[in-house]
């Protein structure tokens, strides 16, 4: 009796969530990741059976927004990701203890969970001047990552600082600025990583890749650049709402034209959505419905997951589409091609026409002549 | 030259006539059918204008992108060229309201090479890059033998073969059907990505049987249509539109493994209205009646070396 009530006492609350509001989450996780559905089932059964997997986020040259986006979450809410769902052992915007007590727990932590906690970094690593434009508590960011990196069992890099140099990395760089996995590389530390661009990233990407971890025990599938393929496998030009625009050729051409007011196209204003691989259109920021991203608000996108486009590219540059398809507009059935002729073109067959017509002209002449000829001989 | 001006110029008019005339004597029997002959459906009618099959199209045949228009964001050919093997094309007529509908209407043509029963270009090709496959009919070209005469692009009757005038070891470009494909047990990837059954592939005997059987549907009538093979089990059962009863590539120009069907006549489509009987059966018949066993050739070979020599012969006599 004792036993069937405390069960149904598990049963009823996980991690602080009622069951039924747990297992939705989890496959909320699960559908975002693009697993079948038996998958939320599994990763509640992870998330619950195994001790709560231990997180340590370091900040390098950051502005916070990482973290910031990710206070932003509502499924889970901040409290119930990190005080139920993973452990975070070390942050430094949101820890408690300040100076020697954080820094000692965060060697205590590693010390503990040595091979089985996941780091995470945000913010770009200033590796000129051995690292010195980046301290904490002494010691420099580039020292730091080395350290916490080596003993990590993965690390996944958020933001596109941390990803590929975001905006500390913009030129001249004075700082620098490098990417986490160029610094582990540099470093010859082999722990896998993976890069969750954008500025800021969508949390649930983030989040799906730590449970998914958590769960499975390994990476999701990466792409060439480490991103998961699940998040940033298609171009956001792919999946715009804006789209059919682009494809008809009706485009905005000033902020707060016709064009614009209408929500037509943004590329003509800039917009980096076809050469730009992410998930904003689909996944959307801060769960307030359709709409709620860059583009979605009139506001060409921006390039920021894309290393070489975000921060790099002026904003107003048009994009070089990676994928180029057909417009909807149909070529008519008797459609001239080519630009007309050319001077010079002109000038060399109206060359040989006339050098024809002239020694066509010169043999007939010789004809008549030859006859002229044979009868005055006669 | 020992000849009147009058008598020169009455010869060269009598070998133009000769030419011009091309006496059905000359001709050959018209080529057949082969016995695995494979080709396409097109149907107008079940025909979106989405594009699908022009895109499969490049990227399964690594084809470049075309751009006419001055920002280079689209792939928009707007014909036929040495980088588009496929394109759909689309007609309006009046204020363009009514698919399929003869006035006031408006329909999609898809145009790729129509791989003729007795294909003009095989017949012109002097050195045969251009082939006909005994077995499955499909007229492959072969780069390592063309010679670039292009013969093959004046020959054909619908403007296919195109020519890569911008490069510098260039090529002749038109479809092959896909028959690189073969080998993966794929076929062509216009037909396979077509979304609503509009371009279907198969053997030609059982795309003229669809096709027969499309004609006698009566409009508004609901009918299965296969999609992406003729033999395909995913149909897609939608309303019969009001079809022109007519089979393009039946019998056009001694018949075609690519078919049509529309909605409107296909003259309005820009397909050329072709005599039953195939050109190349004309013009090589007379052509290998002129140059059999080299008789003809030799003898006005010879005729020309008497003339220089009789007329040398005079100058000489002269002094």
């Amino acid at each position: 009796m004792k036993d069937l009530d405390h069960g149904s006492k598990a049963e009823e609350m996980i991690c602080g969530f009622s069951r039924r509001d747990f297992l939705k989450f989890c496959s909320t996780v699960a559908a975002g990741m693009g697993l079948p559905l038996g998958m939320g089932a599994k990763i509640a059964e992870a998330v619950t059976t195994q001790k709560r997997p231990p997180v340590l986020w370091l900040s390098a040259q950051e502005c916070t927004g990482c973290t910031e986006t990710l206070l932003r979450t509502n499924h889970p809410t901040l409290d119930k990701l990190i005080l139920e769902l993973i452990s975070l052992e070390y942050h430094e915007t949101l820890l408690v203890g300040a100076g020697k007590q954080a820094e000692d727990w965060r060697e205590k932590s590693m010390k503990e969970h040595k091979g089985k906690y996941i780091l995470v970094v945000d913010g770009s690593i200033p590796v000129k001047d051995n690292g010195i434009y980046c301290k904490i508590g002494g010691k420099t960011a580039l020292a730091l990552l080395s350290e916490m990196a080596a003993d990590a069992a993965a690390v996944i890099a958020i933001g596109s600082c941390a990803s590929w140099g975001g905006v500390p990395s913009a030129d001249p760089n004075p700082t620098g600025a490098t990417p986490a996995h160029e610094v582990l590389k540099s470093k010859g530390i082999k722990t896998p990583v993976v890069n969750i661009p954008g500025c800021p990233p969508n949390p649930y990407n983030f989040l799906s890749t730590v449970l998914y971890f958590v769960t499975f025990k390994k990476l999701p599938e990466l792409d060439d650049q480490a991103r998961p393929k699940f998040a940033y496998g298609r171009l956001i030009h792919e999946n715009c709402e804006r789209r059919p625009h682009f494809d008809a050729g009706r485009f905005a051409v000033q902020f707060g034209d016709e064009g614009h007011r209408k929500g037509y196209c943004l590329y003509k204003l800039g917009c980096k959505g076809p050469e730009t691989f992410a998930n904003c259109p689909v996944q959307l920021f801060n769960d307030v419905g359709s709409g709620a991203w860059p583009v979605g608000t009139g506001h060409p996108c921006f390039g920021c997951t894309e290393k070489g486009v975000g921060f790099t590219v002026p904003l107003h540059t048009p994009a070089r589409p990676k994928y180029i398809t057909p417009p909807s507009l149909f070529p008519g059935l008797d459609a001239k091609k080519g630009g007309g002729v050319t001077a010079a073109a002109a000038a060399v067959v109206a060359g040989i026409a006339g050098a024809a017509i002239g020694a066509g002209v010169a043999t007939a002449k010789n004809l008549g002549k030859n006859e002229g000829h044979e009868s005055k001989e006669k | 030259m020992d000849m009147k001006r009058r008598d020169f110029l009455k010869i060269a008019a009598g070998s133009g006539i000769l030419l011009a005339a091309g006496e059905p004597a000359f001709a050959r029997e018209a080529k057949k059918l082969p016995p695995n002959a494979l080709g396409i459906l097109y149907d107008a009618t079940v025909c979106v204008g989405c594009k699908v099959c022009q895109v499969a199209c490049k990227q399964q045949n690594e084809m470049p992108n075309e751009h006419t228009a001055p920002e280079a964001i689209w792939d928009d050919p707007i014909d036929l060229s040495g980088k588009t093997l496929n394109i759909i094309k689309a007609y309006k007529e009046g204020t363009g309201e009514n698919k399929d509908a003869d006035k006031d209407g408006y329909s999609f043509i898809k145009r790729h090479c129509m791989h003729c029963i007795d294909p003009s270009c095989v017949s012109a090709c002097p050195v045969s890059a251009l082939k006909k496959d005994p077995d499955n009919g499909i007229v492959t070209y072969d780069k390592k033998a063309c010679i670039g005469c292009r013969y093959c692009q004046v020959a054909c009757p619908y403007n296919i073969p195109k020519f890569e005038f911008d490069k510098p070891f260039p090529q002749i470009r038109k479809c092959q059907l896909c028959n690189h494909r073969f080998k993966e047990n794929k076929f062509s990837a216009c037909c396979e990505f077509c979304p609503t059954g509009a371009s279907i592939f198969g053997k030609v005997t059982d795309l003229m049987e669809e096709a027969k059987k499309r004609l006698l549907l009566k409009a508004g009538d609901y009918y299965h249509y296969p999609v992406a093979h003729v033999k395909s089990r995913e149909m897609s059962y939608r309303p019969v539109a009001k079809y022109l009863n007519h089979v393009y590539g039946e019998k056009e120009g001694g018949g075609t493994q690519y078919l049509l069907l529309a909605g409107m006549p296909f003259g309005k489509l820009g397909l050329p209205e072709l005599s039953e009987r195939s050109d190349a059966s004309l013009s090589e018949g007379l052509q290998h009646t002129l140059y059999k066993g080299m008789i003809a050739p030799g003898v006005v070979l010879a005729g020309l070396l008497f003339a220089a020599y009789r007329s040398t012969r005079s100058h000489k006599d002269d002094e």
